[in-house]
């Protein structure tokens, strides 16, 4: 088995919240602060749901879909802001302009501001990312195969979902580091092309195991 | 002496290896913890359990308390109670006093530490001494509602620490300095949330005089109106024509006259009827908390207060789903239809109530959400993770 040129080197994150001082009690008031506040917190709410958010729950997609679902009780606008693929976005003030236009928009066709209820104020936050080096470095894929099944759920954010929106790295580190260091290209690709929105962190890390698992059964591909 | 690797059976996985990893990369620092005192709940509490396993990883983790007159703890009694929204009087002289009794404070203890934590009102003037190091201010309660006027002499006090951490980030005020959010969390370990055995759950059931015969609703908390103890008798009473249920209320009573009022008015309903019963316990009272909640079918938290009260994560952590009432702390634990009910009436707790009971495999389907939901969420291996995270953030 080929040995990479370079290590894996897995790491798992904790996400310290930050509030921030902006606050939005009806839709006009989440328009004007999405409008307003840092991209990092545009970030938080959308990419960022993928980390917090567990199967147990509904899925929305994002924090101002799940608000105006739940605390404003919109589900037009609810259900315009969920389908709203932040991994499609080419960086985060486009994402943020698309969530503007949407409530923008939806906001024209209406007589009166949907509020939400007193205590569903929506408060706006970020998150600093405090990454950590996990287990043994992979120089294999049978390592990386062994060390992805046993890695904290973190990991999977860090490398398939910080890497590619927040750190510039748009194939993510598993595809990267097989294309780069193992001159796997069609796995790379196959692992590129996974879809991490609407699912969760063990979903896709079942996903991509599926895939090494098929390349280890079977490596000329 | 419980480590952090006896957290592993009940943490998710992972969970554990990251603050190994994460504590391995700090070792050498040296943190100081500063309270108001060593027991009850919030600070205290969290600081019992944390700063044990923090020495034990390596870090150089002190706690302190600071010390004051009863003028002292008179005054900042009644400004933390001020700042969470209750009208209190709040002289000139009794705050230059609370300066001043933290100035003597200061030059008794030993200040220096990378990171010095300040929980709450007490030590909060303590930053007037600083020397080097990041100076965190650790809020374990709600100040969002507090009078404007004493937030301005208070926030002029939070602004020369170098950063705030609230429970949720609706809690804060306005602030030049960072407001980190990390949510407050149980100690699976401990007394009041350990595994007990069915035999020791009627053991202490039975020396509580609390039967095993019928299906039992249980209510933990301080006999004051914020619980609306009286709201779940009367939600109880609904039930009762329909089902043979008993309902407990256990906690303790304030000494102030409403708390003294609800007391008096919950004895006049258990008088009245054997399947009320009303269970004074001391604070200390964790192991018949404990066999309570696991001995409960139905838990009801019908609180209307502000705050984080952890007794739906404990009764949740214990497989039980929770019907709660509105407020931002409890929100975050009970995920409506999924972990429990979330109702905004009595009617709404009896029916909640009804719906359960009519449909039994509800109660174990959400009592084992629930249990998902805070090792999740809200066991202290999170709180330590996020704290130590903290640290690193502001450190490196």
């Amino acid at each position: 088995m080929a040995a990479a040129t370079h290590p894996f080197v897995f790491m798992g994150c904790v996400e310290l919240r930050q509030a921030l001082d902006r606050h939005a009690s009806d839709e006009r008031e989440l328009m004007d602060r999405l409008e307003e506040v840092p991209a990092g917190s545009i970030f938080y709410h959308t990419h960022g749901y993928f980390l917090r958010h567990r199967p147990l729950t509904t899925a929305y997609g994002n924090d101002f879909a799940r608000w105006a679902a739940v605390e404003v009780r919109d589900q037009t606008l609810a259900e315009r802001l969920a389908v709203v693929d932040p991994f499609e976005c080419a960086d985060l003030e486009s994402l943020r302009q698309e969530l503007v236009t949407i409530v923008h928009d939806h906001l024209r066709g209406l007589a009166a501001v949907p509020r939400a209820e007193p205590t569903g104020t929506f408060h706006f936050q970020q998150s600093h990312i405090v990454t950590v080096e996990l287990g043994p470095r992979a120089t294999t894929l049978a390592e990386f195969r062994d060390g992805l099944a046993g890695v904290d759920a973190s990991a999977i954010y860090v490398h398939m979902v910080e890497a590619r929106a927040r750190l510039g790295r748009p194939s993510g580190d598993f595809a990267e580091w097989m294309r780069a260091s193992l001159g796997l290209t069609a796995l790379a690709e196959r692992i590129e092309r996974i879809d991490s929105f609407m699912t969760n962190l063990e979903r896709v890390r079942a996903r991509v195991l599926g895939l090494v698992d098929h390349a280890l059964d079977t490596p000329s591909g | 002496m419980i480590r952090l690797d006896d957290y592993r059976h009940v943490a998710p996985p992972g969970v554990v290896d990251i603050i190994l990893r994460l504590t391995e990369r700090l070792r050498g620092r040296r943190v100081l913890h500063l309270s108001g005192g060593r027991f009850g709940e919030g600070a205290a509490e969290m600081l019992s359990t944390t700063v044990p396993l923090l020495n034990d990883l390596g870090l150089d983790t002190r706690w302190e308390i600071t010390g004051g007159d009863a003028a002292f703890y008179a005054t900042t009694s009644a400004l933390r109670a001020v700042l969470e929204g209750t009208e209190r009087v709040l002289a000139d002289d009794a705050l230059a006093h609370y300066a001043e009794m933290n100035r003597i404070n200061a030059k008794k203890l030993r200040l220096d530490a990378d990171v010095i934590a300040i929980h709450d009102v007490e030590p909060a003037p303590l930053i007037a001494h600083r020397g080097d190091g990041r100076w965190v201010w650790r809020c374990h309660f709600d100040a969002s509602r507090g009078q404007s006027r004493v937030w301005s002499f208070f926030g002029q006090i939070i602004n020369q620490y170098d950063a705030a951490v609230f429970s949720l980030p609706e809690f804060g005020r306005r602030l030049s300095v960072p407001q980190y959010v990390i949510h407050p969390a149980i100690d699976p370990l401990s007394e009041k949330n350990r595994e007990l055995s069915p035999r020791d759950i009627t053991t202490i059931l039975g020396a509580l005089r609390v039967g095993q015969d019928k299906a039992l609703l249980l209510q933990v908390g301080a006999f004051s109106p914020a619980n609306d103890p009286l709201g779940v008798v009367n939600a109880y009473r609904l039930v009762k024509k329909h089902y043979d249920v008993r309902l407990v209320l256990a906690g303790t009573a304030g000494g102030d006259r409403e708390s003294l009022d609800v007391l008096a008015d919950l004895r006049q309903a258990a008088h009245h009827d054997p399947d009320v019963v009303v269970l004074e316990l001391p604070p200390e009272a964790h192991r018949q908390i404990n066999a309570l909640q696991r001995g409960a079918t139905i838990v009801l938290q019908k609180s209307v207060q502000a705050g984080f009260p952890l007794s739906a994560a404990e009764a949740m952590w214990k497989g039980k789903p929770v019907i709660s009432g509105v407020g931002a702390g409890l929100s975050q634990q009970v995920i409506n239809d999924v972990t429990g009910y979330v109702v905004h009436s009595v009617e709404g707790a009896a029916f909640r109530i009804r719906h359960l009971l009519n449909n039994p495999e509800l109660i174990a389907r959400m009592g084992a959400a629930g249990r998902e939901h805070v090792r999740r969420g809200f066991l202290v291996t999170r709180h330590l993770l996020e704290s130590v995270a903290l640290l690193a953030h502001l450190t490196e």
